[in-house]
């Protein structure tokens, strides 16, 4: 276990955490202020990938594919809201799951048809490509640090908005007591799909921007959602400070579990049961992480309805 | 001297720096209806909820049928036998009128974890709570999904409730909020005919009612108790007077 | 929800009157699986397997409803349940235990257990964190199974041998196993049926109406569910075990989040809350997945708007659209 690995894997872990917060951030909203629960948020991310993958062929230039895939991912998002979530809002939630579980069967399969089932590839921009050195000994992908770094700073636009501007109260509000907002005389409607449709944005930018790294296939959407899911639980639902921070949690502890599992239990165990019973243990951290929280909380951390 | 089957000593609960529950302290003798009145907001409910043991006080005690059940849960002290009914109603909509009171019957009667026989067939708890429901004045609608009641109908069906669980004390809880004339005057009757049969404690604002009703008087004034006694007592008395009364009841 | 649908006790009256016109879907429903394997003809081995699925998930899926249709509790990890049976199944087929009278109660008894012990922790939250919370418990059923790398680990493990009954090999030919699962279908139907009936059921079903109010009169709310989490695991346990043997295979996807999923489709499918959907939407999900599939390979294309129409036209599932269309019908 060396200290440049624990610095390498915490990068790691942050940059997955930034990356969940994009997409648990709008599936919190969402849930809080219109109590809707979107599955079909994982194929929105997935969706952002494929698009810039498209119009990257289109352009040949990264940032150009970036503005133009936010765009049709917006407009793709808003058409859902249009066509399929809006009918839903007052309906129970298992009705939702079902109607968005099957946008997520019909998307995952509409990809393969347009794209085909292997993974495709979108190269990052030419000058974050390369690796820096930020100590002796330790190299890091140039591009990861964009994602930590755009993360952050989206993350901050989001306080900013949330807490200094009219909407961003009038979204706070209504995570809070929807029924009040609307009472008091606000278009709700409007409400939901700004709030719908920024969600929608930052899922797919967190796809764009995890591409180059990742490769992009269908499916991909699944295993983050899940993980997004857990996020906004352990964070409180609605909450937007909530899930900045579990976002960060888990990604810190999925990771550096994932890479210290096994050292760690050699403390205790001998080697072979240890990476037997590692790898097992690392990929269920952050559920046993979110069953102690829940037993302890079981409105999560922050939630926005107060406990 | 007669030993009370309600006592409660003591009694603190604060809502952040607001004393919601100010050392009350409060007796209730067996057979006796005991009323509990009080402006809005004086904490009438908070101190029923920690009586039926939805809420845990800060302090004090609470003491029925001689042992203490401060710490007790909701479940357990109702199986002891304190019964309450809701400010707002709290029915089972979509049972019908009849179960709905079956289901607190068979509270009382046996083990409630048998799996294989119909509850329904059951006409022993049927016949229980077709007695309840009559004493109530629902008897004609025991067929009906509870969601489907008038108003007044709910609360006769949440004193049936309360009927049928065979109470050691009766809590009851605002229960002519929002009724009628006509359906004020049914639960008046009902209640009188219940009296001396176990003691309540009635939380109402209908003054009329409570002055029909009850052997003793406490008032409740931010969270404190101003003044308890007989109901003659309690008109005379200048504080309460003052503080709520006001001089239509002079 | 498709309250007409709900076996209230205010159409009780009803019921008594007519105890075979209540219940024809069911006794059709049941005598259709009987009779089916004499009408297969040449196509007998693809239909019975087909329909032994559908039957094994059908119980699978009556003990889902049993959970979210009376008791209000969505569980998000019921596949675990079905990992857990079939994966006894599999683990004790390896070391040469193939004997059902040791393998049932084996995978009941897990199934059970690990329903007991995660449904002490799951029944302390309500709404969509308990969802999230049996999630989180069959995600860790799956990732442990994953990594039993004695017993395939990802790749899964082959069922050589199917169970047999005190040496009898009934299990293995396809009409006895059909007959064996519709068997189970039907006790555990009649199991769940008179379980929503009886003074546990009232008081369950009542849990799910007010829990405030059931637990003033008395009873302690989490235990009834604790209860029922159970039972309806142990029906997950046996469903697994049945599975196991239909497919001679075992893999971590037996338990993964898709497969729960796909089970809370089912129910929702059908109907919730009526045994009857759990049943009618299994069969619904299965036979309409095979048929599409059989005509395109992007079937999922067709299926996801399938349920998305569903979803917003039909709440209330398949029966609740049956019996809203009866309705229209009588004016």
């Amino acid at each position: 276990m060396s200290t440049s690995l624990l610095i390498v894997q915490t990068l790691n872990g942050l940059q997955l955490g930034v990356l969940l917060f994009l997409i648990a951030a709008g599936l919190t909203l969402v849930f809080g202020v219109m109590d809707f629960i979107n599955l079909a948020h994982g194929v929105q991310y997935m969706l952002g990938a494929y698009l810039a993958v498209m119009f990257y062929a289109f352009t040949g230039n990264f940032f150009f594919a970036l503005v133009l895939a936010l765009g049709a991912a917006l407009v793709f998002g808003l058409l859902l809201e249009f066509a399929v979530f809006r009918h839903l809002y007052d309906r129970d939630h298992l009705d939702q799951v079902i109607a968005t579980f099957g946008i997520i069967l019909f998307l995952n399969q509409g990809v393969k048809i347009l794209w085909g089932a292997s993974p495709l590839s979108l190269p990052m921009p030419e000058m974050f490509s390369g690796s820096v050195v930020l100590m002796p000994g330790i190299l890091y992908p140039v591009w990861r640090l964009v994602i930590i770094g755009s993360g952050l700073g989206v993350a901050l636009i989001l306080y900013l908005l949330v807490s200094h501007t009219r909407v961003g109260m009038l979204v706070r509000a209504g995570a809070t007591n929807a029924a009040m907002v609307s009472a008091l005389g606000v278009d709700i409607r409007r409400l939901f799909m700004i709030v719908f449709g920024f969600g929608t944005m930052l899922a797919g930018f967190a796809g764009i921007m995890i591409a180059p790294i990742l490769s992009v296939e269908p499916g991909m959407g699944d295993t983050i959602l899940i993980l997004a899911f857990v996020v906004i639980v352990i964070g409180g639902i609605g909450s937007i400070r909530g899930a900045f921070i579990a976002a960060l949690l888990i990604g810190l502890v999925d990771t550096l579990g994932r890479s210290f599992a096994v050292d760690i239990l050699r403390l205790f165990l001998a080697p072979s049961p240890a990476r037997t019973v590692g790898p097992a243990i690392a990929s269920m951290l952050i559920y046993l992480l979110m069953a102690v929280v829940l037993y302890v909380r079981p409105s999560g951390l922050f939630p926005a309805k107060g406990r | 001297m007669a030993e009370a089957v309600l006592r409660i000593e003591n009694l603190a609960k604060n809502f952040g720096g607001l004393r919601v529950t100010d050392d009350v302290t409060l007796d209730v003798m067996p057979g006796e209806l005991h009323a509990v009145i009080g402006p809005n907001g004086a904490g009438k409910t908070t101190l029923i909820n920690q009586i039926s043991g939805l809420l845990a006080p800060d302090a004090g005690r609470i003491v029925f049928g001689g042992e203490d059940v401060t710490a007790l849960s909701v479940d357990r002290r109702a199986q002891r036998g304190l019964a309450r009914s809701f400010q707002i109603t709290s029915i089972l909509p979509r049972f019908s009128v009849l179960e709905n009171v079956a289901l607190a019957v068979q509270a009382r009667s046996g083990s409630s974890f048998r799996f294989f026989r119909s509850a329904a067939a059951e006409d022993a708890l049927n016949e229980a709570a077709r007695g309840a429901l009559a004493q109530v004045g629902l008897a004609e609608r025991e067929h009906v999904p509870a969601g489907e009641l008038s108003h007044g109908e709910k609360r006769a069906l949440e004193l049936a409730i309360a009927l049928a669980m065979e109470p050691k004390l009766l809590l009851l809880d605002e229960p002519m909020a929002g009724t009628g004339r006509d359906e004020t005057e049914r639960l008046v009757t009902a209640l009188r005919s219940l009296k001396g049969r176990f003691p309540m404690v009635l939380v109402e604002h209908d003054m009329h009612a409570v002055f029909a009703l009850a052997d003793r008087i406490s008032v409740l004034i931010y969270g404190k108790i101003l003044a308890s006694g007989t109901p003659a007592q309690v008109r005379a008395d200048p504080q309460v007077v003052t503080a709520y009364l006001g001089e239509e009841m002079e | 929800m498709a309250d007409a649908a709900l076996p209230t006790s205010a159409t009780r009256p009803a019921a008594r009157r007519g105890l075979f016109a209540a219940n024809a879907l069911p006794i059709a429903i049941f005598l259709l699986f009987a009779i089916l394997p004499l009408f297969a003809f040449r196509a007998e081995v693809y239909v019975l397997s087909l329909v032994t699925r559908v039957m094994i998930f059908a119980i699978a899926a009556l003990a889902l409803d049993l959970l979210i249709g009376y008791g209000a509790l969505v569980s998000f990890g019921h596949a675990a349940f079905m990992g857990l049976g079939a994966y006894a199944v599999g683990i004790l087929s390896s070391h040469g235990i193939h004997d059902a009278l040791i393998g049932l109660p084996v995978a009941l008894g897990a199934a059970a257990l690990f329903a007991f012990l995660t449904g002490i922790v799951c029944l302390r939250t309500k709404g969509v964190y308990f969802i999230m919370i049996t999630l989180a418990f069959g995600q860790m059923a799956f990732f442990t199974a994953s990594s039993l790398a004695p017993y395939g680990g990802d790749d899964g493990l082959t069922i050589r041998v199917r169970s047999t009954l005190a040496g009898f090999p009934i299990f293995s030919g396809d009409r006895s196993l059909y007959y064996i699962c519709l068997i189970c279908l039907l006790g555990a139907y009649l199991l769940c049926r008179a379980l929503v009936a009886s003074r546990f059921g009232r008081v369950y079903r009542g849990a799910r109406e007010n829990p405030l109010r059931v637990s003033t009169i008395g009873f302690e709310v989490y235990r009834y569910q604790l209860v029922a989490y159970v039972i309806a695991g142990a029906l997950g346990g046996l469903s697994g075990f049945l599975l196991g043997n239909a497919t001679d295979f075992v893999s971590p996807a037996y338990m993964s989040w898709q497969r729960s999923g796909e089970l809370l489709i089912m129910v929702i499918f059908g109907g919730i809350g009526t045994l009857n959907g759990a049943i009618v939407g299994a069969a619904a999900f299965l036979l309409v997945e095979e048929w599409l599939s059989g005509i395109t390979e992007h079937w999922k294309v067709i299926f996801g708007p399938l349920l998305v129409l569903v979803a917003v036209f039909a709440p209330g599932g398949l029966l609740g659209l049956v019996a809203r269309l009866r309705r229209m019908i009588r004016g």
